[in-house]
Formats: structure tokens, C-alpha cells, sequence
């Protein structure tokens, strides 16, 4: 009995955080896993080229860790995050632009010193909207800032009405495809369907040289590691909690006394910030910005990538867009026609058979599965092959394939 | 009854002339249900009376089409159910809706009263003194042995205890429960009743209720309503011989 209290006391102490020491330990462990994987497995093994690939899906990891806390925790679906990666990204696309237009490498322009899109659409001046951008100071505000204003407008018009589910899905994904039709027809303002390109130096620092593009892999690296500590963090704490109790009791939430709109929107908004931080990162080390990170097809393959991780977990979400992502890389070079069924077929299959994503198969899981699949097959070597025939995946084991043969 | 409803009148809450109708059909008609401090109140009625919804009216989750609800002189009507909650008024669902996935301990500090907005659940810290407010609660519900069991171990009756608890913590003055017996054992009702007579103690309850025998243990006053209307009011033996009552629950 006593020895029962200490260890519930010390249970007790540890309720804002996750319970149980041994699960905290894990926890740490993995995540220290991870950052070895990025910051020194990653780097050591791989050329600039594809380290800088690596890098890219990176940033998309930023739009499902916030994916995990928006939908996962929260229970919110959206299917519009590419909005948000999207304005991060051309926000400091803009930045980058201006910077790369001074009236010297643009004098055989009709008008020097604007950006060369802007002179072939025979605009005479800066847009207005554009000018704040030539601050840096104004635009690392701008890329959290901005989105997170929009999912602010988005999320409190929807919420405090009720809207949500399907409903506020389909939704976002009205957004994505409003914002990237936007950005393609305004071609003056936005550079169109090109997107912004030939970004050269930030600062007056070339981010095209090598070196720029391996510390650029490191700073991007180091922030999405600090957003999951930071989304950790949160998660762990009663607002994390609530999310989380939101996803599964509304009403009890909302007859606790708290006002679900606001914890919804919250959820929301963060979701936007990093996806925002994540697009602002793609800018910078892809060195270009277009709407075809913005509409619909991106952002449900950024739902997919959190999906395949496992929707509730943060680090799962980062695996799960690079295998997402090499996978795409991989398939698309070879298939091209064959990627977007293949990505449909994962997702169905992840969400019938992992339904927690890869974060989810658990060592143990996995062995249990595999320690059943071979009972069966002892089982049907006695009976023989008819009971091999009964289970569609017994017929991928050798086993099976044995069985099939004596049959 | 006349009242002059304010701050310090005896009543708790007052309802007055509440009606709904949905699509034509009123629910709830011309309600008026007066409310005394540390009074323990039961609404029944057969089926349908529209015994639910007037929790619902009072708990701001359905807008009354007509009416007043007047909560210790502060008029209801309009406000939003997480204003009305943090005013003081507690609801129980008629299913128990408890957090499943989180333990008991878990449980009650969500509905601990503090760290109510983003901000303040984002920096909320659990001290000493929301512990021993825990502790306290879960001794009252009998779930103090159970504080670090996962919610959905429990069985329905301390499901349905975990959700009062969660109202206590809350601070709730009028606690409003549904059909708080529903399902319960022969025992676990006892226990249930001994429970709200305990609680009962500085708050006032509305309980929902089928289950004549344990409403005759708790309620002080009964009232019944009829097809969403006024009934009949009073102790349970003056009501139980009322012709009207028995007419509706037994004529047809």
C-alpha cells in the first residue's frame, strides 16, 4: 500500500507532462534518435544534392507537425495547409526577390529595379503590397504573421459558428484552390504559375552556394526540431489535454466552462504557423516559390505524409514525410503516371491497416502479428493448404508459398 | 408565485414563461420554474415532456424562443453555455461523458475551474492546492482508489459519479444532472442518493429523473411536467396523489 502511494504521488506530480517516467525516457530517447538521424546520420551520408533534397522534405514535416496538433490532437482536418506553407513561402520569396531586383542586374528592364516578372506583365512601378518587403525585419514577421492572421479570420469565422468536421475540410480546401488560382491569375503581382524564381542572396549572402545550402540544411534541421519540442511541450500541458479532449468529448469541454471556439482556433492558427515557417525554409533553400505548393494536391499530400506517420504523434510525422516524400522522388522519376494512385493506395492502405501510421507499429505489435501469421501457417501445414488459401496474406510468406507448391 | 428577482432574493434561479418551439412544435411551453438556494429539485414526467430540453434551455445549449432564465440576477438568455458554466451552473449529460482516454485524476483537473482560457491552460501548473481539491473530490465520488485508473476502465455507476465529481470540482452553485440513476445497480442508486444528499449541501441541484424511488429519496420538490408544460408542483407524496399526475401517467 505504501509503496503504492509513492508511486502514485509521484504519478501525481508528473499529470501536466506525459505519465510515467519510463514513457518520458522513451520519449527523449526518440527524439534524440531523430535529431542524430538529421543532424549527423543525414549530413555525413549524403551529397549536397541530396542533402538539399532532404531539406525540402523537411520543410514539409514542418506542415505535419502542426498537422499532428491540428488534426491528431485537436481533431481538425485540414485539407488547406498548403495555403499556409504557401504565403510563409512567398512572403519570404518576395523578400528574396526584391532583393535579387536592384535597379543594377535589372537595367535592361523597361523599369529597373522592379522584379522581371512584373516588367513582362508591363508594370510601371511597385505594387504597393510589395513594398513593406524590402525590410527583412518585416518579412520574418510576416511569414508567422500573416498566416497566422488568416487562419485567425478563418478559424474564428468557422468555429464560433459551429462549422466543422467534412465541413470545415471542405472548406480549407475551397481556400487552397481559391488562393493558388489567385496567385496563378494575378500574374503581375505574383509572377503567375511560374512562381517567384531566380532567388539569389539573402542579406547579400548567396544561398545558392553550397556551403549556404548546408547550413541553410542546418538551421532548417534545428527548427523543426525545436518545433517538436516546442509542439511537445504544448501537447503535454492542460492545453494539450484539451485538444485531445476536444477530439473525443466536445460537449463535456464545453460544459467544463472553456470556450471550444477559441481552443479550436488556437489549434488552427498554430497548425498555420508552421506550416508557414516551413514554406518561409522551402523558399530559401529551393530557391524559388510557385502556386503549385499552394493548392489542393499539396495539401493533401501533406495530410497524408502526417497520416502515414501516424496522425498523433510528432515524431512520427516527420518520418512519415520523408518516406512520403523519397517515396514520391523515387516513384515519380521512375512512373510518373503511377504516382498519384500509389499515394492513394498507401494512404488507404495506412489507414486499414496502421491506422496510428508508423509511429504506431510497435516492435511488439509488428512481432505479435507476425507470431500469429505463423501460428496459422503451423496450423495449416497440419490441416493442410486450405486453411493457407483462407488468409489473403499468408499467401506473401515463403510458408505459404511452400504450402501452395505441396497443394 | 410572485418574485422580485435579484441578487439576494432566495431564489437561485427563476425561469419564467420559457417556451421553444422547434419547427412548429412547442417542446416547452410557458415554463416557469422558481429554484431555491440549497433546494434539491427533481423535474419528471413521461416521455417527451420536454424535461431535457429545459435543461437545455438553462444551459444555453438550445435558444429559448420566449422567456427568461434569470441565474442569481444575472438574466441567462443569450449568453453562450461556457459563460453560463462559468457563472456557476454545472451540467450532467444523460449519457456519462467523461473523458475516456484520460485517468480519473485527469478527469478532474480538466474541470478544475482554472486555466480556462488558451493562454492560461497553455501555462497552467498543477499546485498543491488543486491536488488536495482533487483528492477531496474523488473521496466524495468513492473514486479515490481509482485516481490513476483510465476513465474507461470504470464501470457505468462510477462513470456516472466521475461526471458529478467533475461538477463539484467545477464549483458549480446549481447543478443540473440527467437522469443521474439511469442504468445504475439497486446499490450504486443508494449509493448515488447518498451522494447527492451529501453534495446538495451549499448548491442548489435540478435533476431529470425517472426512477420515483430514489427522486423520493433526494428531491425536496418535485415538479411535473406534461407534453412540455407545467404540471404540478410540490413534495413527492402531495404530487404522487395529485389526479392530474396520475392521469398522465397511467390514463390514455
Amino acid at each position: 500500500m505504501t509503496e503504492n502511494r509513492v508511486g502514485s504521488d509521484r504519478a501525481t506530480a508528473e499529470l501536466t507532462a506525459p505519465p510515467g517516467d519510463q514513457a518520458r525516457r522513451r520519449e527523449l530517447r526518440n527524439f534524440i534518435i531523430l535529431a542524430a538521424v538529421l543532424l549527423v546520420v543525414f549530413p555525413l551520408t549524403m551529397g549536397t544534392f541530396r542533402l538539399n533534397l532532404v531539406g525540402k522534405y523537411l520543410t514539409y514535416a514542418f506542415v505535419s507537425v502542426g498537422l499532428v496538433v491540428c488534426w491528431g490532437h485537436g481533431g481538425i482536418l485540414s485539407l488547406g495547409q498548403g495555403v499556409f506553407f504557401g504565403l510563409g513561402g512567398y512572403c519570404m520569396a518576395m523578400f528574396l526577390k526584391l532583393e535579387a531586383s536592384d535597379p543594377v542586374s535589372t537595367k535592361i528592364q523597361s523599369t529597373p529595379g522592379i522584379p522581371d516578372f512584373m516588367d513582362w506583365n508591363q508594370l510601371t512601378a511597385l505594387p504597393r503590397l510589395w513594398i513593406p518587403f524590402k525590410s527583412l525585419f518585416f518579412t520574418m514577421v510576416a511569414v508567422p504573421a500573416i498566416p497566422a492572421l488568416l487562419a485567425l479570420v478563418i478559424g474564428t469565422a468557422m468555429f464560433k459558428r459551429r462549422v466543422g468536421g467534412v465541413y470545415f475540410a471542405i472548406i480549407t480546401q475551397a481556400i487552397a484552390a481559391i488562393l493558388s488560382i489567385l496567385i496563378i491569375g494575378q500574374q503581375g503581382y505574383t509572377g503567375g504559375v511560374n512562381g517567384i524564381t531566380d532567388l539569389k542572396t539573402l542579406h547579400g549572402w548567396d544561398i545558392q552556394s553550397d556551403k549556404a545550402k548546408l547550413i541553410l540544411y542546418f538551421v532548417n534541421a534545428a527548427l523543426l526540431l525545436a518545433a517538436v519540442f516546442a509542439s511537445r511541450r504544448m501537447l503535454a500541458s492542460k492545453l494539450g489535454r484539451l485538444l485531445l479532449a476536444l477530439r473525443d468529448k466536445e460537449e463535456r469541454v464545453r460544459f467544463s466552462g472553456y470556450d471550444v471556439a477559441n481552443l479550436k482556433t488556437f489549434s488552427f492558427v498554430y497548425a498555420a504557423v508552421l506550416a508557414a515557417l516551413g514554406g518561409a525554409m522551402f523558399t530559401l533553400q529551393v530557391g524559388f516559390m510557385s502556386p503549385s505548393f499552394v493548392g489542393i494536391v499539396p495539401s493533401i499530400e501533406m495530410v497524408i505524409s502526417a497520416a502515414v506517420g501516424g496522425r498523433d504523434s510528432l515524431l512520427g510525422a516527420v518520418y512519415g514525410t520523408l518516406v512520403v516524400n523519397f517515396g514520391k522522388t523515387f516513384f515519380s522519376e521512375r512512373f510518373p503516371q503511377l504516382w498519384l494512385f500509389l499515394i492513394g493506395a498507401l494512404f488507404i492502405a495506412v489507414v486499414m491497416v496502421f491506422p496510428n501510421g508508423l509511429a504506431g507499429m510497435r516492435l511488439g505489435e509488428v512481432k505479435e502479428r507476425l507470431r500469429k501469421l505463423k501460428q496459422r501457417f503451423d496450423h495449416s501445414d497440419v490441416v493442410g493448404g486450405a486453411a493457407a488459401a483462407e488468409s489473403s496474406a499468408a499467401a506473401l510468406s515463403p510458408a505459404a508459398i511452400r504450402t501452395g507448391r505441396t497443394s | 408565485m410572485d418574485l422580485n428577482m435579484n441578487a439576494d432574493s432566495k431564489f437561485i434561479l427563476a425561469a419564467e414563461g420559457l417556451t421553444v418551439s422547434f419547427d412548429g412544435f412547442k417542446a416547452v411551453d410557458d415554463l416557469s420554474l422558481y429554484i431555491e438556494k440549497n433546494e434539491v429539485r427533481a423535474v419528471i414526467g413521461p416521455n417527451g415532456a420536454g424535461k431535457t430540453t429545459v435543461l437545455d434551455l438553462i444551459s444555453g445549449r438550445t435558444r429559448a424562443s420566449e422567456g427568461e432564465v434569470n441565474f442569481k440576477g444575472q438574466d441567462l438568455i443569450g449568453m453562450r453555455e461556457h459563460e453560463i458554466v462559468r457563472l456557476g451552473v454545472g451540467r450532467k449529460f444523460q449519457t456519462p461523458s467523461v473523458y475516456e482516454s484520460l485517468t480519473v485524476e485527469e478527469n478532474l483537473v480538466m474541470s478544475y475551474p482554472k486555466g480556462r482560457t488558451v493562454f492560461g491552460a497553455w501555462l497552467f501548473r498543477k499546485n498543491g492546492e488543486v491536488r488536495d481539491k482533487v483528492a477531496a473530490t474523488a473521496e466524495v465520488i468513492h473514486l479515490q482508489d481509482k485516481l490513476h485508473d483510465s476513465a474507461e476502465t470504470l464501470s457505468h455507476g462510477e462513470k456516472q459519479w466521475l461526471e458529478i465529481g467533475m461538477l463539484l470540482i467545477q464549483d458549480c452553485e446549481l447543478m443540473m444532472l440527467d437522469e443521474p440513476v439511469a442504468g445504475m445497480s439497486v446499490s450504486e442508486r443508494e449509493r448515488t442518493a447518498e451522494l447527492i444528499n451529501r453534495i446538495s449541501e451549499g448548491r442548489a441541484l435540478l435533476v431529470v429523473e425517472h426512477d420515483m424511488e430514489f427522486v423520493k429519496r433526494i428531491a425536496h420538490r418535485v415538479t411535473v411536467l406534461h407534453q412540455g408544460k407545467w404540471l404540478a408542483e410540490g413534495k413527492m407524496e402531495a404530487v404522487q396523489q395529485d389526479p392530474k399526475v396520475i392521469e398522465v401517467y397511467l390514463g390514455h
